[in-house]
């Protein structure tokens, strides 16, 4: 679980994150939903330490970040798996070597050890077979799900996800979704998302988060949005005119 | 005030170098593979070039010599001089600036820009540490290279001063063998020690810090060419001061 209390981040004179209070909870896809410029980045950059917090605390199951030594914080690093936006695989690694790579840092396997989970992480993200091919060799959803297997190898408490599915197919979408919503309830991973997709609000939403101007506007599950009279989250995911006209659709009882 | 803030920023990258060192069996593999792309393969390019400007030097000198009183000996010292002490510590210095200095620069630059920087962050390693420390110790072997620089430069003189018939075999061993001071190579070697430093960092410095997005990794590369090469021509003014005047 990671709760995150009165969280403030400004860079000089300009407040990105205003006060967010917030908790997610361990074995659901907790998503991060706003506008472009809401903050969602540097919140989430916030939650992987990479940018220190201008005021509030970060709880990771109970323990502050703010007073973990240096130690601690790497340790806790560790325990976190990345999925960016635009997959941040190595390019000069093959897709196996990308997944090895957290094993080779941080464990003393031996290299059998090291095959046979990179085997089954790969079978878990549908990808067996790829194992010597270079990044730029593999198409955008493939590289999606390689992120994937390097954010899962070693087995984190704390999957992040930056836009997991920008820039792919709906269908191919919809499956990057899934995959991350099985991965969080089989290994009881505290899952965030950061997201524009409203097809992933409506998929795998189990807890929602909208920032507004650095404040968290509006907190609830992917039923309750649907039901939300707050005018900033309606305008938002009904932007998309599929959406909207579903929804008129749904109230005049189609 | 950005040039200041950014030598700042270049010594504060030292410090944060050494803050958390990558697990050895790793690093031991980084600078293997860094030894292979920024010296093995410059290997090439340093010989012919050296070759070739050994050549030019002997050649040049020969025409330039039309003094009957002065021994035709004098060639081999001077293409000797000119090789141990400038050409190869320094022009190839400029030259690697170009080669392994915008490979240095666009390659992190591109990590930077795709993420992969931020990614090694996240997994809690000193990402500076595991960049550019290999490529510090894989540019150790750098005074190896120009001391091979050196060699051919001089095979290359010999060659041109004999084929092309400016002098015979025995006037340019002769010349080669004249006053020789060995403090000169010390000299070298001290100065290409630092240009490896240089050459090693000023270019990783410009690709870790570069902001943006493809179109500045093109233009931290330029930069970096241009300051490392400014680096490297001012120290070597610096260096010659102080330990030949």
């Amino acid at each position: 679980m990671i709760k995150v209390e009165n969280l403030h981040k400004s860079f000089g004179d300009v407040n990105v994150l205003k006060g967010i209070d917030t908790q997610f909870i361990r074995g659901k896809t907790n998503l991060v939903i706003g506008q472009s410029g809401s903050g969602k980045t540097v919140f989430l950059k916030c939650l992987l330490g990479l940018f220190e917090p201008t005021k509030g605390d970060i709880y990771f199951d109970d323990k502050t970040y703010r007073d973990f030594s240096v130690k601690q914080r790497r340790e806790l690093r560790k325990q976190m798996g990345m999925v960016f936006q635009g997959g941040a695989l190595f390019d000069s690694m093959t897709v196996e070597e990308n997944i090895k790579f957290p094993l080779r840092m941080f464990t003393k396997q031996s290299q059998a050890e090291m095959q046979n989970r990179v085997e089954e992480v790969l079978d878990r993200v549908n990808l067996d077979g790829a194992n010597q091919k270079f990044p730029a060799e593999i198409s955008g959803g493939m590289q999606k799900r390689v992120s994937i297997a390097r954010a899962i190898v070693n087995k984190p408490k704390f999957l992040f996800c930056d836009e997991p599915n920008s820039g792919l197919d709906p269908r191919t979408a919809t499956v990057i979704d899934n995959l991350i919503q099985e991965i969080t309830k089989e290994n009881q991973i505290t899952t965030i998302i950061n997201t524009h997709d409203m097809n992933s609000v409506f998929e795998i939403g189990e807890k929602i988060i909208y920032l507004q101007d650095g404040i968290l506007a509006w907190e609830g599950t992917k039923d309750e949005i649907h039901k939300t009279d707050n005018k900033a989250v309606t305008d938002f995911v009904y932007s998309s005119n599929l959406f909207r006209k579903v929804k008129i659709a749904q109230q005049k009882g189609y | 005030m950005s040039y200041i803030e950014s030598i700042g920023q270049y010594f504060i990258m030292f410090r944060d170098l050494f803050k958390k060192m990558t697990k050895a069996s790793q690093l031991k593999r980084l600078i293997l593979q860094e030894i292979h792309v920024l010296m093995t393969k410059s290997l090439g390019i340093v010989i012919f070039i050296s070759f070739f400007i050994g050549a030019v030097i002997t050649i040049q000198t020969a025409l330039n010599l039309s003094n009957p009183l002065i021994p035709k000996s004098l060639i081999g010292y001077a293409a000797r001089q000119s090789i141990i002490l400038e050409f190869s510590p320094t022009f190839i210095s400029v030259i690697m600036a170009g080669k392994v200095g915008s490979y240095i620069t666009s390659s992190i630059g591109t990590m930077r820009v795709t993420e992969q920087i931020d990614a090694l962050e996240v997994m809690g390693i000193n990402s500076l540490n595991y960049l550019v420390f290999p490529k510090i110790i894989a540019m150790l072997f750098y005074p190896f290279m120009i001391g091979i620089s050196m060699f051919i430069g001089i095979f290359g003189a010999y060659m041109a001063a004999t084929i092309g018939g400016f002098l015979s075999s025995s006037e340019f061993l002769t010349g080669l063998q004249e006053d020789f001071i060995p403090f000169h190579i010390i000299y070298a070697f001290i100065k290409t020690f630092i240009f490896a430093i240089i050459l090693a960092t000023i270019p990783s410095y410009h690709g870790y810090y570069m902001k943006g997005g493809a179109l500045e990794v093109g233009r931290a590369s330029t930069t970096s060419f241009v300051w490392t090469s400014v680096v490297i021509i001012v120290s070597n003014y610096v260096i010659t001061q102080l330990l030949l005047s």
